[in-house]
């Protein structure tokens, strides 16, 4: 088999009536990688997911996965994908072993290896003591992982996971990570959605980062983080209004063009390396410049969108001529 | 594949996920063999929340008692002169009104459960596309065999002797839950069209009040005025009823059973497929 890619799809289009949802996208994921797709809230991430899936219908283009055609050959799809959509999608009236039960049956495993497989799975998330209870006792974070593993009944060769680590806290994240890296590492390939550069530099190899409905860009996380520096410096002037001056400090001393915060007085300083943070405090008390806070951070997704989009994150569409 | 899995006897790690043999497994569609493991995974499913939620058989249990009490002494006297001569006609129309009912309810929980985030996973799950339609319905047949018996015993109680015996209690109870499923698909069908569960409760009683009293359920289509009388003569409920009403006071099997069980096969033929076909279009 010469095709070792996993997704391969070719200018895949949604419309909602007339808002184009998702605006000829390419993805090509390999065997064995882990692909992060990368978007601010509405950006077509769940959208595309869903059409991959067989969840939604292909307006446009073309996908396979391992081969097989998404269109023509929706139910071969079914058994080679495991799907973990953005919201729990479990049966909120059963238990969660009888959830696990119910997702084996349905998949064809005989009665007392539906059990067995549940029984697995509820060990492997730690989710033995709270088995039986009904699932409206869950937390958010037990029902993602009970949802997590009702996608790997099978073991399904393709992953999708949606936003997995939305809304959880930093350690249940962390589980969830090890798990997914668990995943690759028994031979799985995985597509996740996220809005977190973080999070996609921790897990993905290859990541895209989608916009209205387009790829802006791909690659590496390292590489995408390059294209924004590996740091940013935040600052705070007590005086707002000292704004434009100290830009142009920034400007003359490392080439870069800071970020204006919404907050008056704030900006984000790109860094190319962490240790010229202290040339640009230097050089604003030279410049007889005060500074109320400072803070070292990693970029943010919005700083990268601003970097490959030139608008932020957050910015409502509005004057995009393209359209 | 750089990796390279070397096989330690001791640890029972499961085998490494080979895309291309899972390829390779794939079937195009479920068989008719797994369609039925499906569709009866489904059915405990549905049993499940029956036993978690009691309150939903509350039409069923009420229903019956309330109505064939109420009826009966009401109309009694007025249709048929006394409330004993009017309860053999009463009860195969109580019957097939509470066997509707049972009916709508099934569209409406229908459309409850998809708008559900269960159903995403069922939708992405390799199963039959009826299996979500048809589990739930079997475990229904629970409720219509409640809700018939229910409304038998309590005809029994006021004074209703069938001249049918046991054989025709028992086929006639039978031939409602048979009706009952097979009108269902009709309102499955409802179910995923339509919007919302209250408009399927909505369209559903726009659907069943007709069906029922414009029938010969209560009243004998005869005391109705020509032109109503002939639509009575067409609606199926109609020939269920009279077919019950055969079965239970007579013991006997006539053409209108016969009709009756005709007019279920082309409801199901007609209305199962559409069910479908509208749920896997609705993704
Ligand atoms: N069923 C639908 N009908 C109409 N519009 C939709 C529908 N589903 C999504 N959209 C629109 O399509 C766009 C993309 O939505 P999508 O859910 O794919 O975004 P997302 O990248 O997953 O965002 P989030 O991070 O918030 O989950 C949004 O503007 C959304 O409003
Ligand atoms: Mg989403």
């Amino acid at each position: 088999m010469a095709d070792l890619s996993a997704v391969r799809a070719e200018s895949l289009v949604k419309d909602f009536g007339d808002f184009r949802a998702v605006d000829g996208i390419d993805l090509h994921v390999r065997q064995g990688e882990i692909f992060g797709v990368l978007g601010p809230n509405g950006a077509g991430k769940t959208t595309t997911l869903r059409m991959l899936a067989t969840l939604l219908p292909i307006d446009g283009g073309h996908a396979e996965i391992f081969g097989v055609d998404v269109r023509r050959e929706p139910h071969r799809i079914r058994q080679l994908v495991g799907v973990t959509g953005q919201y729990a999608s479990v049966d909120e009236d059963l238990t969660a072993r009888e959830n696990l039960w119910l997702f084996a049956r349905l998949q064809g495993l005989p009665g007392t290896r539906a059990k067995t497989i549940a029984g697995e799975l509820l060990e492997r998330f730690g989710l033995q003591e709270a088995a039986d209870r009904p699932l409206s006792q869950f937390s958010g974070g037990m029902r993602r992982r009970l949802d997590l593993a009702s996608s790997l009944i099978t073991r399904p060769p393709l992953i999708f996971l949606d936003e997995p680590t939305t809304g959880l806290d930093p350690r249940t994240r962390g589980q969830m990570w090890d798990t997914i890296r668990e995943l690759v590492t028994d031979g799985s390939t995985i597509l996740l959605t996220t809005q977190y550069l973080d999070e996609a530099d921790q897990l993905a190899d290859r990541v895209a980062v989608i916009d209205r409905g387009r790829k802006v860009a791909e690659d590496t996380p390292d590489a995408l983080k390059t294209q924004v520096g590996d740091s940013t410096l935040q600052l705070s002037l007590a005086d707002g209004s000292d704004i434009a001056l100290a830009a142009n400090v920034v400007r003359r001393l490392l080439g870069e063009e800071p970020v204006l915060t919404p907050e008056s007085g704030r900006m984000n300083i790109p860094l190319p390396d962490p240790n010229r943070a202290a040339d640009v405090l230097i050089g604003l008390r030279e410049a007889g410049l005060g500074i109320s806070s400072v803070s070292v951070a990693k970029p943010t997704l919005d700083e990268v969108f601003l970097a490959l989009t030139g608008h932020g994150a957050d910015d409502e569409p509005q004057m995009e001529a393209a359209r | 594949m750089t990796t390279t899995s070397t096989m330690t006897a001791t640890t029972p790690t499961p085998r490494r996920v080979d895309p291309s043999a899972a390829v390779a497994r794939t079937t195009s569609h479920s068989s008719v063999q797994e369609t039925w493991v499906q569709i009866l995974a489904m059915a405990r499913r549905a049993l499940k929340k029956m036993r978690r939620k009691p309150e939903q058989f509350f039409d069923v249990l009420i229903q019956p008692l309330l109505f064939t009490a109420m009826f009966a002494f009401i109309f009694g006297g007025a249709i048929s002169g006394s409330v004993s001569d009017y309860l053999p006609v009463l009860i195969p129309g109580i019957l097939a009104q509470t066997a509707l009912t049972v009916c709508m309810a099934t569209g409406v929980q229908l459309r409850e459960d998809m708008d559900k985030g269960v159903f995403d996973r069922f939708k992405s799950l390799p199963i039959a596309r009826i299996a979500p339609l048809a589990g739930p319905m079997i475990a229904d047949l629970i409720r219509y065999g409640i809700a018939s018996v229910l409304t038998l015993v309590t005809g029994l109680a006021i004074g209703y002797r069938p001249g049918g015996g046991v054989f025709g209690c028992v086929a006639g109870v039978a031939l409602t839950v048979i009706s009952g499923w097979s009108l269902a698909w009709i309102f499955t069908w409802l179910g995923t069209m339509a919007r919302s569960a209250q408009s399927v409760q909505g369209i559903s009683m726009m659907i069943m009040f007709p069906l029922t009293f414009l029938s010969n359920a209560f009243v004998p289509a005869e005391t109705l005025p020509g032109w109503l009388e002939a639509f009575v003569k067409v609606n199926p409920v109609s020939h269920v009823v009279s077919a019950v009403r055969d079965l239970f006071n007579d013991g006997a099997v006539t053409a209108e059973v016969g009709w009756a069980l005709v007019g279920c096969v082309v409801v199901v033929v007609i209305f199962a497929p559409l069910a479908v076909r509208s749920y896997s279009r609705k993704m």
